[in-house]
């Protein structure tokens, strides 16, 4: 029978199905230090023992500091921070985990990392304690993020409890314009679909358009399936997947090789399978999208204006419309590209990886930001991202440009190190949340792409990037 | 995990679609290296008119008097009634945490975000899907009586209101079994270990590479 890409990977991971739930088998098990320590304590505990501990990496990411390091996690001013990061390398030490450490070069926001080291491959599970593990389906992995009693599940039995989600594929046919980007791409089909729209689904991203990204670019899109109510994204292995995988530290060696690559070849959704929804989006007609509220639902195109109420599509969308103006400032029919921004914020494990750094240096370049702009930050996804970008000069553009570069780290996506918004602060982010206080308490988010951040820090308003210059 | 079977509870209303987990517990309390005491900061932004961080002693704090769980005809409420899509954004645990810390024992509401509907299951909290137009009824009734007490029953899947009136609910059998007897999921699951290692077994003669 034909199958979706879904259907494969989930019955090739199938220990036992009863019912409807099923027990399935994970590969990779991806650990960061917030949503680990109550998982290793479970454990403790209840005297269990990891059930296969190179299964694991574990890294450092969200509370890091992303200035000066040299002092090493004693180094780490918050006390309970410090605590959060100590604890993570504790129990790393005590069950033998494989980890990255915070001045470890390969150290950085474990969505970069994982695909980085080849440690998240084609046809694998992958699962972390953190909802943006829908980044690694760009990889043709059933990948999503779970609870803490999960954690702990899957490292006392490298399984999970599940059942079966229905499948959803986004088809984006024909080619994105210039400046337009997976990330519009992303916010796009949010746009449409809703931040429920994809909830009891599995997304498969298809159509010419997606099989036109890079794998940076399908990561950003996977990485925000969730941000569409989906736990898991996922994207047909090809051979740009294949190209980005071969030679990295944790990928299949000469003699595996080709036999991973013949099986990762199957990775695709059957010509007749059929899925439970099917949504398409004309690549052409996406602009850059910037959102104007307190959800990643809320968005429009950068030639588009605040809505106004009586757009909205019921009494539910209306009371949450007020409420995002109210807390964003704006009035509804104001121009996106009317309203100053002062902070900027280029990084996430949504767009921080070397092709958004280059695209962010690339408008930058020759020129500064706003007088208006209190803070430009640029946070590399990784040590390794941060090198690269180094070895190519863009640190220096940035820097000459007037932006910050910092350490690799979640940093003000979510804002739980000192990385952050004052209340009424107004911010264009490549993060993936605008949540009301996701950046700081009181503080103004907007979403963007790293292109479009860059030309907002230079005009210090929202600015269409395609025309800029 | 504590057993669920039923329970008499008081009704909260939160009237708002889309409440995401950083509403529901803001990031800078996951700092924590613990699994309790996330209560008394749960909605902490809206609940509070300061800024809220860990180690703050809360009783001294300035309570927000507009948010509607601080108002006094809601205190002690077990049942948190609310609306489409609860709990969407991350999937911190610290938020079913937080709820459960705070009382609720029951959540009501059209919708879930996936991975929070999934990990209240883990922390002995019943979430519950109605349709809309019922939820919208409870609403009312809940802002038309102070006291408005709702009788929710896990193994009848029924809850019932004030006036006797009865409304069945859907939960998964195998999520409901373990609800009902506070069963711990991975004790569940080692039960099964020789399934385990023998798929483990067959998986690394397919797949050689993912075992390196």
């Amino acid at each position: 029978m034909a199958k979706t890409l879904y259907e494969k990977l989930f019955d090739a991971h199938v220990v036992h199905e009863e019912n409807g739930t099923a027990l399935i088998y994970i590969d990779r098990h991806l650990v960061h230090e917030v949503t680990s320590p109550q998982a290793f304590e479970g454990l403790k505990l209840a005297n269990r023992k990891l059930w296969r501990p190179a299964s694991i990496l574990a890294v450092p990411d969200h509370n890091v500091p992303t200035t000066d390091r040299s002092a090493g996690v004693a180094g780490i001013s918050d006390p309970i921070s410090r605590l959060q990061v100590q604890t993570l390398d504790e129990n790393c030490a005590t069950y033998g985990v494989t980890e990255f450490k915070m001045n470890d070069a390969r150290q950085g926001i474990v969505h970069v990392i994982g695909p980085e080291q080849g440690a998240t491959l084609p046809g694998m599970t992958v699962v972390c304690g953190d909802s943006h593990t829908s980044t690694h389906g760009a990889f043709g992995a059933l990948a999503h993020g779970i609870g803490t009693s999960e954690v702990e599940h899957v490292m006392a039995t490298q399984c999970l409890v599940q059942k079966r989600s229905k499948t959803l594929q986004v088809l984006v046919e024909g080619e994105l314009g210039l400046g337009v980007t997976a990330k519009d791409v992303a916010l796009a089909i949010i746009g449409k679909i809703g931040t429920a729209g994809g909830n009891g689904f599995a997304i498969e991203f298809a159509g010419s358009a997606i099989r036109g990204l890079s794998m940076e670019g399908r990561m950003t899109l996977c990485n925000m399936a969730i941000e569409a109510g989906a736990r898991a994204g996922m994207i047909a292995v090809d051979d740009i997947t294949i190209d980005y995988v071969k030679g990295r530290p944790f990928s299949p060696k000469a003699e595996l090789w080709s036999a991973a690559v013949a099986y990762w070849r199957t990775l695709h959704s059957d010509a007749d399978a059929q899925f439970d929804a099917v949504v398409t989006l004309n690549a052409a007609d996406i602009q850059p999208q910037v959102t104007w509220g307190t959800s990643p639902e809320m968005v429009v195109g950068i030639d588009g204006r605040v809505p106004s109420l009586d757009m909205a599509k019921n009494e539910v969308q209306r009371a949450d419309w007020e409420r995002a103006y109210v807390y964003m400032g704006l009035e509804a029919n104001t121009p996106i590209n009317a309203i100053n921004i002062d902070k900027v914020f280029i990084g996430s494990c949504t767009n921080s990886r070397i092709e958004d750094l280059r695209a962010a240096a690339a408008v930058a370049k020759g020129k500064h930001i706003a007088p208006n702009i209190k803070l430009a930050l640029v946070v590399p996804g990784s040590g390794l991202v941060k090198a690269q970008a180094e070895s190519e000069g863009l640190d220096q553009i940035f820097i000459a440009a007037g932006f910050e570069w910092r350490e690799p780290g979640c940093s003000m996506c979510l804002a739980m190190n000192a990385d952050r918004l004052e209340a009424g602060e107004r911010c264009a982010s490549t993060s993936n949340r605008n949540f009301e206080g996701r950046q700081g308490q009181g503080g103004r988010t907007h979403l963007v792409s790293p292109q479009m951040a860059a030309a907002a820090a230079l005009a210090g308003h929202f600015i269409d990037v395609r025309t800029f210059n | 995990m504590q057993a669920f079977k039923q329970i008499n509870g008081l009704v909260a209303p939160l009237d708002r679609a889309n409440v995401d987990t950083d509403a529901i517990i803001p990031k800078q309390f996951l700092k924590s290296i613990k699994r309790a005491g996330f209560g008394p900061n749960a909605f902490d932004e809206w609940r509070y008119l300061d800024h809220g961080e860990p180690g703050m002693d809360n009783s001294k704090r300035k309570i927000n008097p507009d948010f509607v769980l601080n108002q006094p005809r809601y205190q002690g409420a077990s049942v948190l009634l609310t609306r489409e899509n609860f709990g969407c954004g991350s999937s911190r645990e610290h938020a079913p945490w937080a709820l459960e810390d705070y009382g609720f024992k029951v959540v009501i509401a059209p919708s879930y975000a996936d991975i929070f509907y999934n990990n209240c299951f883990k922390n002995g909290m019943l979430p519950i899907i109605l349709s809309p137009s019922i939820v919208d009824a409870l609403f009312t009734q809940v802002d038309a009586s102070a006291g408005y007490q709702l009788n929710v029953n896990l193994e009848a899947q029924t809850i019932t209101t004030p006036g006797g009136e009865v409304y069945t609910f859907e939960v998964d059998a195998f999520r409901k079994h373990c609800l009902m007897n506070g069963l711990d999921d991975i004790g569940l699951t080692m039960e099964q270990q020789d399934k385990i290692k023998l798929f483990e077994q067959k998986h690394q003669l397919a797949q050689p590479w993912l075992f390196k």
